[in-house]
């Protein structure tokens, strides 16, 4: 028998409530059925980062979580990052470093980059590097994400 | 993915029930990091999900210095390597935990599920199998220990049957003059599968061991228990001397297939070379180094 299950959770600071089917994705409800498409599909198979969303105060990979599993968590995704008042410190430090090209990659970025900073407000590029080894990026060759990263640290820690 | 149900065990008993109601098509579900793509790849076809990483005895982490350490079998790895007592006691769990995967990964895959996925490199099985690992499992048919070293049977393949769940990993306390550790060898810095991993504990007496064991990753069907190290270093100083025969021991002991991560001749001499370096660095432990 193939039901929908629903199922309650939180996104961004908002209750929501979404129906799927148990074997779709956390990633695929994101994007089918919520409408976030902020959240990419890369590989869909845990390797390149690019779903990258934090649930309950962990960075996972949303392709590798069941829609189901939300029920009652916390997430957060890239459309949750920028405030009303404009972009958050790390997204502005990627537009200024050119910590992207084509941008597949950057929301899963930009999440992994966040909860780092949450954990180590002053990573070294060393952290930084082992941190994002979870997303890939084909474009850039890493350094300018890494600048990036180093910058925002450096702007939120005087701010 | 073709299943079509998923029902989140609140009880081990539940869980049992759940999975031999499904035979062989039901699955457990921790962390879900190899299970979730194998199941949309196709490896295997299931109709039923069984989540049961909100069951409490999975969720186990607790240390008491008689017993050692148990590990519940959905533990989380970032949960493992943040654990103070897995810190202090056991470096070769931190060695294993903190590279499985990326920092996504780690918020989601477990030590169970690793043992349970029971694939030939798996990272945390050759250090579970030198630590002397246990695991604890309960199926229809009540419960059951097995020893890390006999649990998997072949490249995807373990002992567990139809209802049965892994429970928890029991991990013996650390003997005093002990170190272990686990390394391996990839081509780049992070996320990548062992081409060759090497997990030891050693315990010395008086600059000797006291007894050794190490078991290989990737150079098998399985993950390697080699005996054979630990009889030839029992008892003997622990030096370059005895550590470079274990090296031979070890690549003696390798049965690798050649495939697109390396060649057996290459997997073979990296036994030797992870060997000896694994060994060098769990004597370094055993007498209070990093």
């Amino acid at each position: 028998m193939s039901s929908k299950t629903h199922v309650q959770t939180r996104i961004n600071g908002e209750d929501v409530e979404f129906l799927c089917e148990p074997r779709q994705s956390l990633l695929e409800c994101l994007r089918d059925v919520l409408g976030l498409t902020g959240t990419k599909e890369g590989c869909n198979d845990g390797n390149c980062g690019a779903c990258t969303v934090n649930m309950d105060g962990r960075i996972v990979d949303s392709c590798l979580v069941l829609g189901v599993e939300a029920e009652g968590a916390e997430i957060t995704t890239i459309e949750g990052v920028a405030s009303a008042d404009g972009l958050h410190p790390i997204q502005q430090a990627f537009l200024e470093n050119a910590g992207l090209q084509c941008g597949i990659c950057t929301p899963g970025f930009i999440i992994s980059s966040k909860a780092l900073l949450e954990a180590e407000p002053e990573p070294t590029e060393g952290r930084i590097r082992l941190w994002l080894a979870g997303n890939l990026c084909r474009c850039t060759g890493y350094d300018k994400i890494v600048r990036a990263v180093t910058d925002a640290s450096e702007k939120m820690a005087s701010a | 993915m073709k299943w079509t149900d998923y029902e989140k065990a609140e009880s081990v008993e539940e869980a049992v029930r759940l999975l031999a109601a499904g035979g062989g098509s039901a699955r457990a579900l921790a962390g879900g990091t190899d299970l979730l793509p194998k199941a949309r790849g196709g490896v295997f076809e299931t109709n039923l999900i069984v989540d049961v990483k909100g069951i409490p005895e999975l969720n186990v982490l607790s240390y008491d210095a008689g017993k050692g350490l148990t590990l519940g079998a959905a533990v989380p790895c970032y949960k493992i390597y943040a654990d103070a007592d897995v810190k202090a006691n056991y470096p070769g769990i931190m060695d294993a935990a903190t590279l499985i995967g990326g920092i996504q990964i780690q918020g989601r895959a477990s030590i169970g599920g690793n043992l349970c996925n029971s694939g030939p490199s798996a990272d945390s099985i050759p250090v579970l199998i030198a630590l002397g690992a246990t695991a604890n499992i309960e199926g229809p048919d009540g419960s059951r220990q097995v020893a890390v070293e006999d649990f998997c049977t072949g490249p995807s393949k373990n002992v567990l049957k139809t209802g049965e769940l892994l429970v928890s990993l029991s991990i013996p306390a650390p003997a005093a003059n002990s170190g272990a550790r686990y390394l391996r060898f990839i081509p780049r810095n992070e996320m990548d599968i062992a081409v060759v991993g090497v997990g030891v504990s050693v315990e010395l007496d008086n600059g000797n061991f006291k007894s050794a064991r190490l078991a290989l990753a990737a150079v098998g069907p399985t993950p390697l228990f080699v005996k054979a190290v630990g009889a030839a270093l029992a008892g003997k100083p622990a030096n370059d001397e005895t550590i470079a025969a274990a090296g031979q021991i070890a690549k003696g002991a390798a049965t690798p297939i050649t495939d697109m991560r390396g060649t057996i001749e290459y997997r073979k001499h990296l036994c030797d070379v992870l060997t000896r370096r694994a060994l060098s660095t769990a004597v370094n432990r055993a007498k209070g180094g990093e």
